[in-house]
């Protein structure tokens, strides 16, 4: 299908974008890679009446690490992701996730904070950015301000952006000595939206591990952290942490909850070989 | 209807044109341009028969803007072909039945010349990964990865 007619704006600066947003009398929305914005266009799922374009906004994409803190901007491509000697050698856990993120023409234009401000359930960022204990940063009227990924997401594709935010950087500690990552998903074709998938972060000695967490995507309304599994992880054994597993998704048109349960038990196992290092 | 002017570089020609905003990429090559060989399969992102590059990357034709294209660099299957970089790909999918109906052949060849840009000779598993985004309903891959593999090995002799 084709979209319905809107208006567009190039915005200059981020406080460009603000005004424009909060200007609009009707839904407007930021363009950012519009990889799942224009999909919903086409297919009528979302009808904006103004498209606010923050490509070529200065100073909103780069990855920084300093002071042990790996900062991204927003406008970040997932291709320049992937590409980043840095992201590989200091966030670990996005650069296992990055391949499983769409196909290479969807990642030469999505960015990670269109990905994360889209917050869907079964997207690959947003548990990542969970599971690193990440902060996101926006700007809005009112100034800016910071939230934990924790208290980001709070719904089905539901955030603590307001209507006239802009989602402006993530950022999260850098993975060094002593931390492990992990990640898994299962997905009916490669680089389609996950069935069930798992990102971890742990502190690893030998084969023990603690500070584990956990965050499944594609079993719930948003990522979810299952800290009974995470305990059991850090204190026992694989098995008890499956034991411990207390997810309940719902049925969607990939497969049932009882399958979802079933592969969330099986990603368990393989993330935690990866974490104790046997993988 | 609010429309913008957009100027951009269409396979090396200097295009001019008022589009209206909601145009999509695909549809403007397509229907402002008569560049017919990108092919509108989904609308959704998912069969990836719309791929051209933009500035020199592939990306979705169903999922950008031609208003987001102001100032940029196009090319497309027509502009590539034309252009005899591929020729050994196209001439290598003919020798291994590599299309049938060829509805997503334009997209699969930019997609694979965009991996085998990359040199080097990727494995199969590789290949696959590359042109997982690309639906082809005729043929199983098979020989498609067969035609890619073997132009990459080919080019890795020359």
């Amino acid at each position: 299908m084709k979209p319905a007619a809107f208006a567009y704006a190039k915005a200059r600066s981020v406080d460009d974008a603000i005004r424009l947003l909060g200007d609009h009398k009707g839904e407007a929305k930021l363009l950012a890679g519009g990889q799942s914005l224009i999909a919903t266009l086409n297919m009528r799922l979302s009808h904006p009446s103004l498209l606010v374009d923050i490509n070529g906004v200065a100073g909103l994409d780069g990855i920084s690490v300093e002071n042990g803190t790996v900062e991204i901007g927003a406008m970040t491509r997932h291709v320049t992701l992937e590409r980043s000697s840095d992201i590989a050698k200091h966030a670990p856990l996005i650069a296992r996730a990055m391949p499983h993120i769409a196909h290479p023409a969807i990642r030469n234009r999505g960015t990670i904070g269109g990905s994360v401000a889209y917050a869907d359930p079964a997207a690959e960022l947003p548990a990542c950015l969970v599971a690193l204990d990440a902060e996101v940063d926006i700007a809005g009227k009112g100034g800016k301000r910071t939230v934990k990924a924790g208290d980001f997401f709070k719904g089905l594709f539901e955030t603590a952006l307001g209507m006239h935010d802009v989602l402006t950087a993530v950022r999260f500690p850098a993975t060094g000595a002593g931390t492990r990552v992990g990640f898994a998903e299962l997905a009916r074709r490669h680089g389609d939206y996950a069935m069930v998938g798992l990102a971890a972060v742990a502190k690893g000695s030998g084969k023990s591990l603690s500070d584990v967490r956990l965050v499944y995507f594609g079993v719930g309304a948003m990522p979810v952290r299952v800290r009974k599994a995470e305990a059991a992880l850090a204190g026992r054994s694989v098995d008890d942490a499956i034991k411990a597993l207390d997810l309940d998704p719902q049925s969607d048109i990939q497969a049932t909850g009882d399958v979802k349960k079933h592969l969330a038990g099986v990603l368990l196992r393989r993330v935690a070989a990866q974490l104790m290092g046997d993988a | 209807m609010s429309t913008l002017d957009v100027r951009l570089t269409v396979n090396g020609e200097s295009v001019a044109e008022t589009v209206e905003p909601r145009l999509t990429l695909v549809d403007f090559l397509r229907e402002t341009l008569g560049l017919t060989g990108s092919h509108v399969g989904c609308e959704h992102g998912v069969c990836g028969a719309c791929t051209v590059r933009l500035d020199g990357a592939i990306v979705r034709g169903c999922l950008t803007l031609a208003a987001q294209c102001d100032g940029a660099k196009v090319e497309t299957i027509e502009g590539v072909s034309d252009a005899g970089d591929i020729a050994d790909l196209q001439d290598a999918f003919r020798r291994r039945n590599a299309l049938q109906c060829g509805f997503c052949t334009p997209a699969m060849l930019l997609t694979a010349q965009d991996l085998l840009a990359q040199g080097g000779v990727p494995s199969r598993d590789t290949i696959r990964e590359h042109i997982s985004g690309n639906y082809c309903r005729c043929t199983g891959y098979q020989a498609i990865v067969d035609a890619i593999e073997s132009v990459a090995q080919a080019r890795a002799n020359r």
